[in-house]
């Protein structure tokens, strides 16, 4: 009897949950907010189906219905990627300590 | 080309890259650090993902000028957006991912040979139901963050709108989605799938417009869990465990902050999202005009002398001084202060603003250290010692009744004791009660001193009178 893979999956995807519920409790929250601007940032790696949606595939075409569907995921995903790196880094680089000021 | 193996190889570790970014963020010195892991990890996904493809003819040209026309927008977006408009950019930024989805879902069942799916109308079950999944939370995350961010941004109106039968028609439209993920898998029939996503759409509306305007702190935090849910739906499909790893991240760090949001109402997760709370707040406001009771009225010059004179001060911001951009004006006030010896310190309530962290973004920006800003349990007590409180902008969260009126619907709710220091000083335009439409205990008091005036305007007053 082999393992299936999808029950491979299902462990990385419960123990990511838990490994997920303790480094956000850990979170201080004052930076609850560049919290969210990077979950939404690192959940755009969905860019990758987007990728292989894109370029993948036999048709000569590139512009095939299938095709044109990872490209909109493309330009969707790069906005927030983009987006959302560079607001957190805009965000944090604003949070100082007291010894900072002159 | 690499192999099957090395790729999952790589994608593992920029899903722990991904863990490091959030790692990060337990304290302000490291996060700087955890964002670069974040942007690592993003890097080496697109990057090895690209190899594997293996694609280098025209489909790659077109991938980097797609790439580059969103990056820009994106960039564009990020340096542009003042830091009082961060809660509509994150619900706008969710309801991307999730359109992003539902595309690689629906490119995934019209395509289903590039990525080991079977063929187009025999797809294996298992990828069938974890893609319509996908595809469905995603599409809720769509419509739902684009209706948190008309609200937030005051195209629409953030009043609850509800209706008849609404729970009803919301827990007809769960089931028929289930009945037809589950034909969708015997069946395969093309249009099954399209309804599935127009169903979620407007799963989606409806889920959102009967919430109000200022439960969006929980919406915003839910709609950030359902957008990493939906990613992990996609991840399952296309067996990829970057995707899987970060989903089930966004997934419960959503979920978690929605919690915290909802233990800092006092209310249930169901009671928040079931909604309709602020409906009742016409009538309530109307009878609470009616009874006029004496309040303290300032001006810029006695709140000056007042804080000039005090030893410890205590700022307590609220949405109202996000919407008066009032947070430079406040540091200006404060450094006025500190140089006349004063002690100063703010003190930031869990719900205050519209998403979680929003104050301390703000102060931030204002060039506020983030040690001198408390939480509500680390500050609570100091009231008590505390000459004088600075409540601009905030309201509810100050409320004595949430204390002392178990009638009151915010009962139960944490509040800031604002009303234990010797003064408080609060900035208002008027007397309207809060979101919640009940009155403020507080303005009757005979040590509260109310300062009827933009929150901006005067704080700026008062800076010239220090």
């Amino acid at each position: 009897m082999e393992i299936d893979p999808f029950i491979f999956r299902l462990s990385i995807f419960i123990l990511s949950i838990f490994i997920g519920y303790y480094v956000v409790w850990s979170v201080t929250p004052s930076l609850h907010t560049p919290l969210m601007s990077v979950t939404n940032a690192i959940s755009s790696v969905i860019i990758v189906g987007a990728i292989i949606a894109a370029l993948a595939g036999n048709s000569v075409n590139v512009f095939d219905t299938a095709n044109i569907f990872g490209f909109l995921a493309i330009i969707l995903a790069a906005i927030n990627i983009f987006g959302g790196f560079l607001v957190t880094q805009r965000m944090l680089a604003m949070y100082k300590k007291k010894k900072d000021k002159k | 080309m690499i192999s099957v193996n090395l790729l999952a190889i790589f994608y593992l570790i920029s899903g722990v890259l991904f863990i490091l970014a959030l790692r990060g963020l337990s304290s302000p010195e490291t996060s700087r650090r955890g964002n670069l892991y974040g942007i690592i990890g993003m890097a080496l996904a697109i990057g090895v993902t690209v190899l594997s493809v293996g694609n280098f003819s025209s489909g790659f040209i077109y991938l980097i000028i797609f790439l580059a026309i969103g990056g820009s927008i994106g960039a564009f977006i990020a340096f542009k957006i003042p830091m009082t408009a961060m809660p509509e950019l994150v619900a706008g930024f969710h309801s991307l991912v999730g359109l992003a989805a539902v595309f690689v879902a629906i490119s995934a069942f019209l395509n289903p040979e590039i990525f080991n799916l079977g063929t187009p109308g025999s797809i294996k079950i298992a990828s069938l139901i974890e893609m319509s999944l996908g595809a469905a939370i995603g599409a809720i995350t769509f419509t739902g963050s684009i209706i948190a961010f008309l609200k937030l941004r005051g195209i629409m109106s953030g009043s609850p709108i509800t209706f008849f039968g609404q729970h009803y028609l919301n827990l007809i439209l769960g089931i028929c989605l289930i009945g037809l993920i589950s034909y969708l898998c015997i069946t395969q029939i093309n249009t099954l799938f399209w309804t599935i996503i127009v169903i979620s759409f407007l799963v989606g509306v409806l889920l959102i417009i009967p919430i109000g305007g200022a439960d969006m702190p929980v919406v915003i935090s839910m709609l950030n869990s359902y957008s990493g849910w939906a990613a992990a739906g996609i991840g399952f499909t296309l067996e990829n465990t970057a995707l899987i790893i970060t989903g089930a991240l966004v997934g419960s760090s959503g979920a978690i902050l929605s919690y915290i949001m909802c233990k800092g109402m006092n209310r249930s997760f169901f009671n928040v999202i079931l909604g309709g709370w602020g409906a009742t707040d016409q009538t309530s406001t109307s009878s609470s005009k009616e009874q006029k009771k004496p309040v303290k009225n300032g001006n810029a010059d006695d709140a000056a002398f007042l804080m000039k004179n005090a030893s410890s001060v205590i700022i307590v911001p609220g949405y109202g001084m996000a919407v008066a951009q009032a947070q430079h004006a406040l540091r200006e006030m404060v450094d006025a202060l500190k140089k006349n010896g004063v002690k100063v310190s703010y003190a930031i309530h869990p719900v205050a603003g519209r998403m979680p962290g929003h104050m301390n973004v703000l102060l931030a920006e204002a060039n506020v250290p983030y040690d001198e800003v408390f939480e509500l349990e680390e500050i609570n007590n100091d009231f008590a010692n505390c000459d004088v409180a600075y409540v601009i902008g905030a309201n509810d969260v100050t409320n004595p009744v949430a204390k002392s009126d178990p009638q009151s619907p915010i009962y139960g709710m944490p509040v800031l004791d604002v009303e234990k220091s010797k003064s408080v000083l609060f900035v208002k335009r008027s007397l309207s009660p809060g979101y919640a439409g009940i009155d403020n205990d507080l303005f009757y008091r005979d040590n509260t001193l109310m300062l009827f005036a933009d929150a901006k305007k005067m704080t700026e007053e008062i800076v010239k009178s220090l």
